[in-house]
């Protein structure tokens, strides 16, 4: 599924040149359709995926739940027992990681294609571990809770963001820059986090590390109505700016001659990245690699293109598939999701770097 | 010019001049002759190990510190105090020293200017080991972690140098900074795996794993003293190797360096060092980085003077950030590790903003 669509173009072009003008235009226009429709099938194949995984995350846990039932449930009737254990437990669960990995992936993915390297996604350039670092001191220092911490943890994202690239320069390599910047910050970062750890009492440490490592084990409903507020607004916002990234990709001056303004897109992209990352990392702690993992896997998915709609559901799939496996893999112990995404994920990085050193070197 | 194949490191002074002499593109006047740099190291550390004894979160007379160091009359609670800022700046001592010479010493084997064991994982893969050495066998021990911290730090520096040979040579700094945050995050979430369902060990680990240099008794030193010997005598022994590396494996196997066993032996050096360091005060990030660029500036290029000012420049950074940290937050305390990590970020900053990485 992921070889021939790429080069379909070039099977275009390899035409005689002296047909005419309108045979041409019409086969490109085929080839267009084709990949359209193939995109579509994608994402209707991963969103039928999406809601197979959070049909089996709601109702068969340790407790099975029928699909009648919850549907009764969901419309008010409570059913002794299993009312608790699917409204307040299950079913927030796997609405929660829909969310949480939607936003996590679409941040990745718009910024390891913005910067252009596969690597440079917000959780590797210490972002996510800003907003983690200002919630952990807020929530384990400060005493806060609620939506002083969301405010808080996005302050951290920002100012990473800010610091990432005021520091990394211009130029060629300021991708380069950006990411060993962001791993020094990421480094200081994470020692902040240790000292809070440190000084909380051992009770307030153990949540604490919970959350660091990435839960969905306390989701409120409210949580997710925040969330889910910030996902409706800046998804789609991030889908429609980010097709302009095409554009971006001819260069600087070039982009500009065909009147887009290149700083302000950047911007606004990273604005919309940020408040992805921070608002459901504050929520759910920064659940390792999603937003990393995402992006690459829904490339090699969508045959070579960027699509944001494909990583997001990419992103909802890994989270509700690590929570199912966190929750159930080991009998008797829960364990936060984080876990489970940092350990898939590590291979996989292993995996690009190995596969990304010829785009590496070509740089 | 021919040296003979199986040459120890430290070569016959005769040809280790000719490497020495190439890569000079310091600034001029920046070389300090040897004496000076001896001489500077040793009043540095004299001084921070003054001012660690003197200042604390505890103000004392300076004349009853000077009691209690010389033996004198005392009442018991100055006198406990003094012994613990003894402690804790032996160790410091140690642990910088250690931490100093082991970045000099990865900088100059894989050429790459950030090499250092907090940015390589080498650390984070040291405290998964020792997280797994406390939940597994209840350990509380310095001298039981050290083991586990050695195989931690030894699998991690093969992986992540295993890594980063996958990337060309001008790509190499940015794969090796990323496969050690790889490293790192695998090992904490191993390590949140483990301690999530487990309080004691959370509550031991926690103190070890933010990188200090108190509370702890510098009779621990003896129990990592083997590695740290062997440690520094490979490294130490390492300063003409790294001179030729610096010029290329194919130059210095040219002039007859038996480069692959030499490297082996200065790497399991460093590992030693980090290892040691790491089992007694915690991962302590940036001094390995900070420190050789500091010295290089000041010392020139040569990497035996490099690695002589290290051993005095680690010291002097590790105890005075204790002393710092004890000093900015009193009553209460910052750990070592901590303050080297807020001065060691800008530091970074800086240094990547004049490299030309891919």
């Amino acid at each position: 599924m992921t070889t021939p669509l790429l080069d379909r173009p070039t099977a275009v072009h390899a035409k005689p040149l002296h047909h005419d003008n309108d045979d041409t235009v019409a086969s490109l226009r085929t080839v267009r359709r084709r990949v359209h429709r193939r995109h579509w099938i994608l994402l209707a194949a991963l969103t039928a995926l999406v809601i197979g995984l959070f049909l089996v995350r709601a109702l068969l846990g340790d407790y099975r739940i029928s699909f009648a039932d919850g549907i009764r449930m969901i419309s008010g009737t409570t059913i002794p027992g299993a009312s608790f254990i699917f409204m307040e437990s299950t079913l927030p669960r796997a609405c929660m990681a829909v969310l949480a990995g939607a936003a996590f992936a679409a941040a990745g993915a718009a910024f390891q294609s913005m910067l252009r390297n596969p690597l440079a996604s917000p959780d590797v350039l210490g972002i996510n571990l800003g907003a983690s670092a200002a919630a952990v001191f807020a929530v384990v220092l400060l005493g806060w809770s609620g939506m002083p911490v969301t405010l808080v943890a996005f302050a951290g994202a920002v100012a990473v963001a800010v610091t990432i690239h005021a520091f990394a320069g211009r130029g060629g390599a300021a991708t380069g820059r950006m990411i060993l910047v962001g791993v020094g910050l990421a480094a200081v970062l994470s020692s902040v986090v240790h000292w809070v750890l440190l000084r909380a009492d051992i009770y307030r440490a153990q949540d604490a590390l919970v959350w660091l490592t990435g839960s969905l084990g306390t989701v409120t409903w409210g949580e997710i109505a925040r969330l889910g507020t910030v996902v409706a607004v800046a998804l789609p916002l991030l889908v429609v700016v980010t097709r302009q990234l095409g554009i971006l990709a001819l260069g600087d001056d070039l982009a500009a001659g065909l009147g887009l303004r290149a700083t302000r897109l950047r911007g606004l992209i990273t604005a919309l990245v940020v408040a992805l990352t921070a608002s459901a990392t504050a929520v759910c702690g920064p659940i390792a690699f999603v937003g990393f993992l995402s992006g690459p896997i829904a490339h090699r998915l969508a045959a070579g293109r960027t699509s944001i709609p494909a990583a997001a559901l990419v992103g909802a799939a890994l989270v509700l598939a690590a929570d199912y496996v966190s929750a159930y893999a080991v009998p008797g112990t829960a364990y936060p999701v984080g876990v489970i995404t940092g350990l898939a994920g590590a291979p996989v990085l292993v995996w690009l770097l190995i596969a990304g050193r010829r785009s590496i070197q070509e740089k | 010019m021919t040296v003979r194949a199986d040459s120890v490191p430290g070569m016959p002074s005769a040809q280790s001049a000719a490497p020495a002499r190439l890569p000079k593109k310091v600034g001029p006047g920046r070389r300090l002759p040897m004496p000076v740099v001896i001489g500077g190291g040793a009043l540095g550390v004299g001084v921070a190990v003054a001012l660690s004894l003197l200042l604390g979160t505890q103000s004392l007379p300076a004349a009853d510190i000077v009691a209690a160091l010389t033996g004198g009359a005392v009442p018991d609670q100055v006198a406990g105090i003094v012994d613990a800022r003894i402690d804790r700046t032996l160790i410091g001592l140690v642990v910088g020293a250690a931490v100093g010479v082991c970045g000099v010493v990865l900088q100059g084997l894989t050429r790459n200017p950030l090499a250092e064991p907090g940015i390589l994982g080498i650390n984070a893969g040291a405290a998964l080991a020792v997280v797994v050495g406390i939940k597994l066998f209840a350990l509380s021990t310095v001298g039981g972690y050290v083991w586990f911290a050695l195989l931690g730090a030894c699998v991690t520096a093969v992986v992540v140098q295993l890594l980063a040979l996958l990337a060309p040579v001008r790509a190499q700094p940015v794969t090796m900074a990323l496969a050690g945050a790889a490293v790192m995050a695998t090992s904490t979430s191993l390590v949140g795996a483990i301690l999530v369902a487990d309080q004691g060990a959370l509550d031991v680990f926690r103190f070890w794993q933010v990188g200090s240099v108190a509370g702890r008794d510098a009779s621990i030193i003896s129990d990592v003293a083997p590695f740290l010997v062997v440690g520094f005598a490979l490294a130490l022994a390492s300063g003409s190797l790294l001179n030729v590396i610096a010029l290329g494996d194919d130059l210095a196997r040219g002039l007859g360096q038996r480069v692959v066993v030499h490297r082996l032996l200065s790497a399991a050096g460093a590992i030693l060092l980090a290892a040691s360091a790491t089992a007694l005060a915690g991962p302590i990030a940036f001094v390995g980085l900070v420190v050789p660029h500091v010295v290089r500036a000041l010392v020139g290029p040569d990497h035996r003077r490099i690695l002589l000012g290290s051993l005095f420049a680690g010291p002097v950074l590790v105890v005075a950030a204790d002393t710092i940290g004890r000093l900015v937050a009193a009553p209460s305390e910052v750990q070592a590790g901590i303050v080297c990590a807020v001065i060691g970020a800008p530091f970074l900053v800086a240094l990547v903003r004049r490299m030309n990485v891919a």
